[in-house]
């Protein structure tokens, strides 16, 4: 088809309607949901981690992420006598098919399942250099994906290799902690295909949510704490190994 | 006013600052977009739009609206707490139009993705060598899935 100047100019109000549409965003998807009413983290029960890899494949369903790259992740160690210092650690094809039987013998075997620790002070947050990368008010750290430039800056900053750079949009590319499930009332992917409950969603901010007896009666670390990413992803009975 | 005699350059230069300041403001409510600094350095619409793409994992609650009867042969079992689409797959489909029907389940390649042996299992966790303990048989031909213990009376 020839555009002429006369259908430039018919054409022109409806792009103009259309840009303002981009300008505004879309509508509110979750009218019943408050953002200040919560503070979102997650348990992680290493003790009852069975790496099977559910989480894994539950994630890459929900969130479409391509193969090859991982929103969560689960690591195996295996600490052979004193040496804790060196663990061997294998992830093959990030856990999602499970794990192959053990090549080394002995020692102490156990599953760390792995994903973004939505941290309050999130070094990734700080180096974006447009503002497409912020910790929500309802404490989830999240991606605007029409923002990002793809620079990278925060796939370095995050010091536990949390984030990467989507092949099919350029984009970083991080969990959400199911930001379209958990405000709509529903647990994440990975915790509602966790078969054993090692993997629960909390909500600090709600009285009644069992993560605060949970804190108080368990043995819970975070991963890198001296790292002081305020890390709200809180894991019970982590070994010393566990990087 | 003889400071002023050769300032001339310096009234354009300025004008041509001002004229480039005004632009950039201008333009600057104009690709800003409404929502950014609403609650911090970022567009505050991001939200609702990471927040509305589609559910694929209905949940167990939409799951159990209709299959009351799979819950009661759960409840009491050792497959108490394990979720619906943890074995059964992403079904919202399914639970917006119960048309969509879910695949059947192979229990010779289901079960052994929990239940086959690894030393990096926690001991308290039922595991078998699947090739000794049922020689490829499906595990369904013992074993309820939904309540998986071999009662007296054999599979129920």
């Amino acid at each position: 088809m020839n555009i002429t100047r006369r259908h430039m100019l018919l054409l022109l109000p409806a792009a103009a309607i259309a840009w303002k549409h981009v300008l505004a965003g879309t509508p509110e998807s979750s009218p019943n949901y408050t953002m200040s009413r919560h503070w979102w983290s997650m348990l992680i029960d290493v003790p009852k981690c069975i790496g099977c890899g559910n989480c894994v494949r539950a994630c890459q369903s929900e969130n479409d992420v391509p193969d090859g790259y991982f929103r969560t992740w689960v690591e195996r160690y295996h600490v052979s006598g004193y040496d804790i210092e060196n663990p061997h650690v294998d992830s093959p094809d990030g856990g999602k098919q499970g794990f192959p039987p053990a090549l080394e013998e002995g020692g102490k075997n156990f599953f760390v399942p792995k994903l973004c620790n939505h941290c309050v002070d999130s070094p990734c947050t700080q180096v974006c250099p447009v503002g497409a990368t912020f910790v929500s008010p309802d404490g989830v750290v999240l991606i605007d994906k029409k923002y990002c430039l793809g620079c990278r800056y925060c796939v370095q900053a995050c010091p536990y290799g949390c984030r990467f750079i989507n092949p099919r949009t350029a984009t970083a590319e991080k969990c959400t902690l199911c930001y379209h499930r958990i405000t709509k009332g529903l647990t994440t992917a990975c915790c509602e295909n966790c078969p054993t409950g090692a993997r629960q969603l909390a909500d600090l901010k709600n009285p009644k949510d069992p993560i605060h007896e949970f804190l108080k009666t368990h043995s819970v670390h975070v991963l890198k704490p001296h790292m002081a990413t305020g890390a709200k992803v809180f894991y019970n009975e982590l070994d010393g190994s566990v990087r | 006013m003889n400071v002023f005699k050769d300032a001339g350059h310096l009234f354009r230069l300025a004008a041509v600052f001002l004229v480039g300041t005004l632009a950039f403001l201008g333009m600057r409510v104009f690709l800003v977009p409404k929502s950014f600094g609403q609650y911090g350095h970022y567009r505050g619409d991001a939200m609702a739009e990471i927040a509305a793409r589609p559910v694929n994992f209905a949940g167990h609650q939409a799951c159990e609206g209709c299959h009351a009867d799979v819950l009661e042969k759960k409840k009491g079992g050792r497959h108490a707490r394990v979720n619906c689409e943890a074995c059964h797959g992403p079904l919202a489909k399914h639970a917006d139009d119960p048309s969509v029907q879910p695949v059947k389940l192979d229990t010779a390649v289901l079960c052994v993705g929990c239940h086959e042996e690894n030393a990096a299992k926690p001991k308290s966790f039922p595991q078998v060598a699947s090739a000794d303990h049922s020689t490829g048989l499906a595990c369904d031909t013992c074993h309820q899935p939904h309540s998986p213990a071999i009662t007296a009376g054999g599979a129920k």
